[in-house]
């Protein structure tokens, strides 16, 4: 199976009656996902899209067997959304909801250790795009028809840059095999390590492709790993070059503070561990098609 | 959210941490008054502006006389102090905070940060203080001290110890060092700080630990729990545009060039300005106008874009995933006919709906520029911005 999720995956929808987590619901549905219910405190019994509403995950889970979830919740209520999640026995969470306070997703990642590993759940976001595997189950808020499926798996801060990436493979004809959004905050889920450790293994992935961005340690510490345990070419762009420092550019995490963190000392790092980068985000599609015939 | 120095002072001191006594002046004549409230023969007189470095920039007094104080007043308010930290614009300064002047021992160096490798609040201290942190890594690294805290039990005592005895601080003082570091510790914590700095944390002559100057940020996401922090909001330093920006929920960043952007998601947003400055043009702005971008915040995010006055051409570069194309090229058409733009404008559209926005924007009958990649969009905004300086005209091709 794909990494993170499949065709037959259940899905749950956390904040399913807001008006974009119906709308994106919907989408869901649409392109095949098996949407089983949603979680809404207080309208458990409702519907939406026809999809059974209940009022905890726990409910949601007795009843459907539900394995991974999306969450929609507002940034106040949201962090506890996640821990409801990872405390009800869902595998794996995406959390789209974007402004969540940094120290709640402190708590979050402290609470989830309470798990052991093997049983603990995988979280990518807060403040992303989800998770698509095309042709198979699409968890998050991309368009669909931008992915073909195929053999490039794709990790990514941003949401609408991984589609801009997503959209110049398609052109060329390449297809991903899956495509993991990160997010912006600087307080995540999982890193760009995280998702690479699992593409490392994915039957279905040839070569990744990192999409980064200013600030913090993430592509960094993602380029130490390649050098000493990923064997799939890894190719990267990190946007920001044009980016002052200091000034936070948007996504929460997106600040030059440190030594590490520009855009331009990130290109370094990565090229000196063996990746290969494309120079602007222009040529992302063709960087990859390079190094793919390449591998050919 | 940054506030200032008297204000986080206020703040830390309510956690239990020592500070001077001081007081708050909008005016040179209160500014004396203050003084001789406090007493004393020596003060400091310090410019309230958001922004390090000011000792160098001359927003630091000592003043041994009211006259001083009347002198060193007059040479700050309504200046713009300009330091390393706040470009060259500057920042205006209104308020003064005079403080009693205290003899100093030896200065430490004290910050608390989100430390994103270990996703947890890391302590930093050198012995070293009075010098900006930067420095300290370069020229002492071997001075830093450095503890992460456990989120779900606090900074313990020993580690607070351990901080305060790897400083070299004598015993007798280590327990005040503890009450200093775990004040901070409960303030970012209890206040959803992104930074607390003591920089620096004296020793004074006469044993006590106070912190001479204090610096505190906050999580803009947290605000809506601590409206006590928000009204301590002040928008006198703050690049106008920008908090106008933020008080319509958009995200913009001011720049030096001419070609303002208007884009969904940071990324993509940080992206095409990579792009445009490729493509031989220099971006504006960083603009991104979020997730579900209504009709009626693309017609704000022009209006933003447009009131810098060296904007020559605009550049709309939208990727639709949690928002449709339809509703943006609505938003588009809406906000050029509100508000008669002259300068050419570039449309990129790509996404869920894409063919309807095409569809609206084609059937608009105004002069899009339109562009289906992201290259041709930065080079088509930059070509326009090019040509409408060669010709000087308001003439726009289709």
């Amino acid at each position: 199976m794909s990494i993170l999720l499949d065709r037959d995956t259940r899905v749950i929808v956390q904040g399913i009656t807001g008006r974009m987590a119906r709308f994106h619901t919907m989408d869901m549905l649409n392109y095949g996902t098996n949407v089983v219910g949603g979680v809404v405190p207080g309208k458990g019994g409702e519907t939406v899209e026809g999809v059974p509403v209940f009022d905890t995950v726990k409910q949601a889970v007795e009843a459907t067997g539900a394995e991974a979830s999306l969450v929609f919740v507002p940034p106040p209520f949201a962090a506890d959304s996640i821990m409801e999640a990872a405390d009800a026995g869902i595998r794996y969470c995406a959390c789209i909801t974007d402004g969540i306070p940094a120290q709640d997703m402190i708590r979050v990642k402290r609470y989830m250790y309470r798990y052991p590993k093997d049983k603990r759940m995988v979280l990518t976001g807060p403040n992303c795009a989800g998770t698509i595997s095309p042709g198979k189950a699409l968890l998050g808020i991309m368009p669909g028809h931008i992915y073909l499926p195929g053999n490039v798996g794709i990790i990514g801060r941003s949401g609408t840059l991984g589609y801009e990436a997503a959209a110049q493979l398609k052109e060329r004809g390449i297809g991903v095999s899956t495509s993991v959004g990160i997010g912006g905050d600087p307080i995540n889920g999982s890193s760009f390590r995280d998702i690479l450790e699992r593409f490392e293994w994915d039957e279905d992935t040839e070569v990744i492709a990192m999409i980064g961005e200013i600030g913090g340690p993430q592509e960094a510490e993602a380029a130490e790993y390649i050098r000493d345990h990923i064997s799939k070419p890894v190719i990267a762009y990190v946007a920001g070059l044009t980016a002052p420092k200091g000034r936070t550019m948007g996504h929460a995490g997106a600040i030059i503070s440190a030594f590490g963190e520009s855009a331009s000392e990130k290109v370094e790092i990565l090229s000196a561990a063996g990746v290969t980068v494309a120079e602007n985000p222009a040529v992302i599609g063709e960087t990859i098609a390079r190094v793919m015939r390449k591998a050919a | 959210m940054d506030i200032h120095e008297y204000q986080a002072k206020e703040v830390l001191s309510n956690f239990g941490v020592a500070v001077p006594s001081g007081a708050l002046a909008y005016s040179p004549e209160q500014a004396a008054y203050r003084a001789r409230e406090l007493g004393g023969d020596k003060w400091i007189v310090k410019a309230q502006v958001h922004a390090g470095g000011r000792g160098k920039a001359g927003g630091v007094k000592l003043c041994n006389t009211e006259n001083e104080i009347h002198s060193a007043c007059d040479e700050m308010f309504g200046r713009k102090l300009v330091t390393h930290q706040t470009g060259p614009e500057g920042k205006g300064i209104y308020r003064v905070y005079v403080e009693s002047a205290v003899p100093i021992d030896r200065e430490i160096y004290l910050g608390f940060v989100l430390d994103r490798s270990s996703q947890r609040v890391m302590i930093v201290a050198s012995s070293e203080g009075g010098m900006e942190i930067e420095e300290i890594s370069a020229e002492r690294p071997d001075s830093i001290v450095r503890s992460i805290v456990e989120p779900a039990v606090g900074l313990q005592e020993f580690q607070a110890r351990e901080i305060a005895f790897n400083l070299g601080l004598e015993p007798r003082l280590v327990q005040q060092m503890v009450r200093t570091l775990q004040g901070c510790y409960s303030a970012f914590s209890e206040l959803d700080a992104t930074m607390v700095e003591i920089n620096p944390l004296v020793v004074t002559g006469d044993d006590r630990v106070l912190a001479l100057d204090a610096k505190m940020s906050f999580d803009d996401n947290a605000l809506f729990r601590h409206p006590q922090i928000s009204e301590l909001r002040d928008k006198s330093q703050e690049d106008p545009r920008e908090s106008r920006a933020a008080d319509r929920g958009l995200s913009y960043v001011g720049l030096d060039g001419n070609i303002g952007c208007i884009v969904n998601g940071a990324g993509l947003a940080m992206a095409t300005m990579d792009t445009i400055k490729l493509a031989g043009g220099e971006p504006a702005n960083f603009l991104d106008i979020g997730g579900g971008a209504s009709p009626e915040r693309v017609a704000k995010a022009f209006r933003l874009v447009l009131s810098d006055d060296n904007v020559q051409a605009v550049l709309v570069n939208i990727f639709a995933g949690i928002n449709r194309c339809d509703w943006v090229a609505e938003g588009v058409v809406q906000a050029l006919r509100e508000l008669q733009i002259e300068l050419p404008v570039v449309v990129r559209l790509a996404g869920t709906n894409v063919e309807e926005g095409q569809k609206i924007l084609a059937q608009s009958g105004l002069p899009i520029i339109r562009a289906t990649t992201l290259m041709e969009a930065a080079e088509r905004a930059v070509g326009a911005w090019k040509s409408d300086l060669t010709q000087n005209t308001k003439m726009r091709a289709v």
